[in-house]
């Protein structure tokens, strides 16, 4: 049975909960103009530019728009031999015009990105170009360069017809599409992507896990030490923190490299022979090295926050309820910080996964990560669709780790401080 | 069986962290096999210190401390078997009531439905069966206070020791629970060690109480032997409420004395501590001890300004200026025959010298 219940009124015969809306509504505004700066700046600064680099990396329109005349008489063609004559009457009007326009090169690097050699045979036909003769161009074409007579570079070409494409995700696992239009890997020689992949997969993990065995003992002291020393040691975990990236990564070339302190030291108590000197950097042993050593404070923080509101009397109880002192650890203490080594994990390991500077100073060839392959394509290569998309990537994966902690441990776990 | 007066003994236990300073002076105190005992003191008299040091958290830095005739200095705590109730409980708090109860019994190995009997009896003795799968989060405080006791015994550990177990309670269940852990310990006559610093509480629960001052025990005693006769001012001060009076001692006998008091005033005494002429004395008494209009067989006899009425319900208080204290503190039973108590009266206060302890100085 239902009973109705009565609205209340206010005093001036107003519904109570309209009064409250009213009276409650001159704060919510407050409250979002307060807000307002912050969300502007990251719609500016956070969600544009992801949208952005989402777009960049599926858009290929500029192809597209550079050749339309050629992509509307490809329409008619099957891709099994070469285009009949007004495909290649079209190509040549369309790149008669970007020729004119100077903005040729940009199609040429583009086409090179899709084809080894295109830019090439797009110079030549630049420079016969102007000895054309009008009509039967498909001849013309084909006698600058054999490579014009070959239909796979057609293939290629067709395939940048449409607007918007994947090819730069397949690009970044070192897969393609190919003439059947099957998705396949590269060769295994080629396969350069899934190295680096599993790499900086293999280098965040290790770091994290080297980060956390260092940092859980640090973190325990900092927590049950008499404030006195526990403030110093405190300095000595963000002394380091406090200092710039650049320095401590110069400092540790300065130590590891093979006439540095570190191999002087080993040499100097026997350790290795003065002629044997090891490679502790340019390698994977020098990323490792250096990034637990930066990262350490962001697992010894979150660490030491949940360590903290740990009260020393749960493990005396552990031990006089007969505990031994490592069941009373493992059964009570360890439990409790599964928060903060859940936050610090994380913290460290996405930090960790898009690390650049560290391993692209002490990296050499074998420690460089994934970051530096998108710096790379960003700075030298001018491919920025393929370092949006492996970037998009790279925080697709960051976003799937994020997830399926959610699903483990529960992101309400998480305790930074 | 016949008891074991020295069931838990500490010999000539010194105690210092820095050492410079010793927080526990020379301690020497038996406890009896099935005894209640509680140590009260102020914070920092190295009453906890001594909980601690029977524990095993604190090793004493001279001396032995003996369990059933056994040394324990170097056994590590849990192998002692001592239960232990702390001061914010330390119930683990990613447990259940239950895996609460079941850690000191997993760790011994005992059978799981060994171990479910156990963890029953101990829980019905605290009255929260059905509690069982409650985390100690969704318990009240009282609650958790009862699981942490239930925990502390479900071993049947020899001793189980309390450091201020109460403290965090509000006043009502504060009583309710004292009442509770009283019955316990009559109902499985476990030896108890309580630690407070709450006199009621000490009064109410234990079968002797260790004043505990500057690392010494000052006195052990029951509490009404405590309360009626303490050894010296600091015990007078420290349990219950007390008058005291600054003087010099100048006549004395065995059973009487006369307290020149620096008011200018006598008064007569009973000589505890001090008992020869011209030593500096702290004569105490009881508020409840001292009555308005005395009859005429009381020998002391004293009036005194009323300065303040302060209504308590079922009794009344009045502060008085007498003889130049000016903190007298007297108790008036609220009955029907009410008095003329107004601030500003005189009236004539008096009490029996037997009553009037004289004690150090301070």
């Amino acid at each position: 049975m239902s009973i109705e219940k009565q609205k209340i009124l206010t005093t001036d015969g107003i519904p109570l909960e309209l009064s409250l809306k009213k009276a409650e509504k001159k704060n919510k505004i407050k409250a979002f103009l307060l807000v307002c700066p912050l969300l502007l700046f990251l719609i500016i600064t956070y969600i544009f530019p992801i949208g952005d680099m989402l777009y960049r990396s599926v858009d290929d329109r500029m192809v597209t728009d550079m050749l339309p005349k050629t992509y509307k008489a490809m329409e008619q063609w099957d891709g099994k031999d070469l285009p009949e004559e007004e495909v290649f009457e079209a190509f040549y009007l369309d790149y008669k015009k970007l020729v004119e326009e100077k903005t040729f090169g940009k199609l040429a690097t583009q086409l090179n990105f899709e084809k080894n050699g295109f830019k090439s045979i797009l110079k030549k036909l630049k420079r016969k170009m102007k000895n054309f003769e009008e009509g039967n161009y498909k001849e013309q074409i084909m006698s600058v360069h054999k490579r014009w007579a070959n239909v796979e570079y057609w293939r290629a070409l067709k395939r940048r017809a449409p607007s918007y494409t994947y090819y730069k995700y397949l690009k970044g696992v070192d897969m393609y599409e190919n003439e059947e239009g099957k998705i396949v890997q590269v060769p295994e020689d080629r396969r350069i992507h899934k190295i680096l992949w599993l790499r900086t997969l293999e280098v965040a993990l290790f770091v994290t896990l080297f980060c956390f065995l260092m940092a859980y003992p640090i973190a325990h002291l900092l927590a049950t030490l008499p404030m006195k020393y526990s403030n110093l040691l405190m300095i000595c975990v963000l002394l380091p923190f406090w200092t710039s990236l650049l320095v401590r990564t110069a400092s540790w070339m300065i130590l590891l490299q093979q006439q540095g302190i570190v191999n002087d030291f080993f040499v100097m108590i026997g350790l290795v022979a003065d002629d044997n000197r090891p490679e502790m950097m340019y390698n994977k042993t020098g990323t490792y090295v250096a990034m637990t050593q930066i990262l350490l404070p962001f697992m010894v923080l979150p660490l030491y926050s949940v360590m903290k509101t740990i009260s020393p009397s749960l493990m005396r109880a552990g031990k006089s309820l007969g505990g031994t002192p490592f069941i009373s650890f493992w059964k009570v203490y360890f439990p409790l910080t599964v928060p903060g080594i859940g936050a610090g994990c994380l913290l460290v390991f996405i930090l960790a996964i898009g690390y650049y500077i560290t391993p692209a100073l002490v990296g050499g060839a074998s420690g460089t990560l994934i970051s530096n392959q998108i710096a790379y394509h960003m700075k030298s290569t001018l491919d920025w669709s393929f370092a949006s998309a492996m970037g998009l990537m790279l925080l697709t994966g960051v976003l799937a780790i994020y997830w399926v902690y959610n699903k483990l441990v529960g992101i309400d776990n998480i305790k930074l401080g | 069986m016949s008891k074991n007066n020295q069931f838990v003994k500490f010999d000539k236990v010194d105690k210092s962290y820095d050492g410079k300073i010793l927080v526990v002076k020379d301690l020497n105190l038996d406890i009896a096999e099935g005894e209640f005992i509680t140590m009260l003191g102020p914070s920092g008299s190295g009453k906890t210190t001594c909980l601690m040091m029977l524990a095993g958290f604190e090793t004493p830095t001279n001396g032995e401390i003996y369990l059933d005739n056994n040394k324990i200095s170097n056994i590590p705590p849990h192998k002692r078997g001592i239960g232990m109730v702390f001061q914010n409980y330390a119930l683990f708090p990613h447990m259940t009531v239950y895996e609460n109860l079941a850690f000191p019994l997993k760790v011994r190995k005992i059978p799981k439905d060994e171990a479910d009997k156990k963890i029953d009896k101990a829980l019905s003795m605290v009255s929260l069966q059905g509690f069982e799968a409650r985390m100690p989060m969704q318990l009240s405080g009282g609650q958790q206070q009862r699981v942490a006791v239930a925990r502390s015994l479900v071993f049947d550990p020899k001793v189980v020791l309390m450091d201020e177990p109460l403290g965090a309670l509000d006043k009502n269940l504060r009583e309710s629970m004292q009442y509770e852990i009283k019955h316990i310990h009559e109902s499985i006559g476990v030896t108890v060690v309580y630690v407070t610093h709450d006199q009621s509480e000490a009064l109410t629960m234990s079968n002797r109480i260790a004043v505990f001052n500057e690392g010494k025990v000052q006195q052990l005693s029951n509490p009404d032997k405590l309360y009626e006769e303490p050894v010296n001012s600091f015990v007078a001060e420290f349990i219950g409420e007390n008058n005291t009076f600054r003087g010099e001692i100048i006549d004395a006998s065995k059973t009487q004395c006369k307290v020149k008091l620096d008011s200018g005033a006598d008064i007569l005494a009973n000589p505890i501590v001090v008992k020869n002429k011209g030593e500096k004395t702290t004569v105490s008494l009881r508020p409840e001890r001292a009555i308005i209009n005395p009859p005429e067989k009381m020998d002391n006899n004293h009036k005194g300004k009323i300065e303040e009425v302060i209504y308590h319900g079922d009794h009344t208080r009045l502060r008085v200026d007498l003889l130049g204290n000016k903190e007298f503190i007297l108790k008036v039973p609220n009955s029907s025959a009410r008095m003329d108590i107004k601030t500003g009266n005189e009236i004539s206060i008096g009490w029996n010298s037997l009553d009037c302890r004289a004690l150090d100085p301070k």
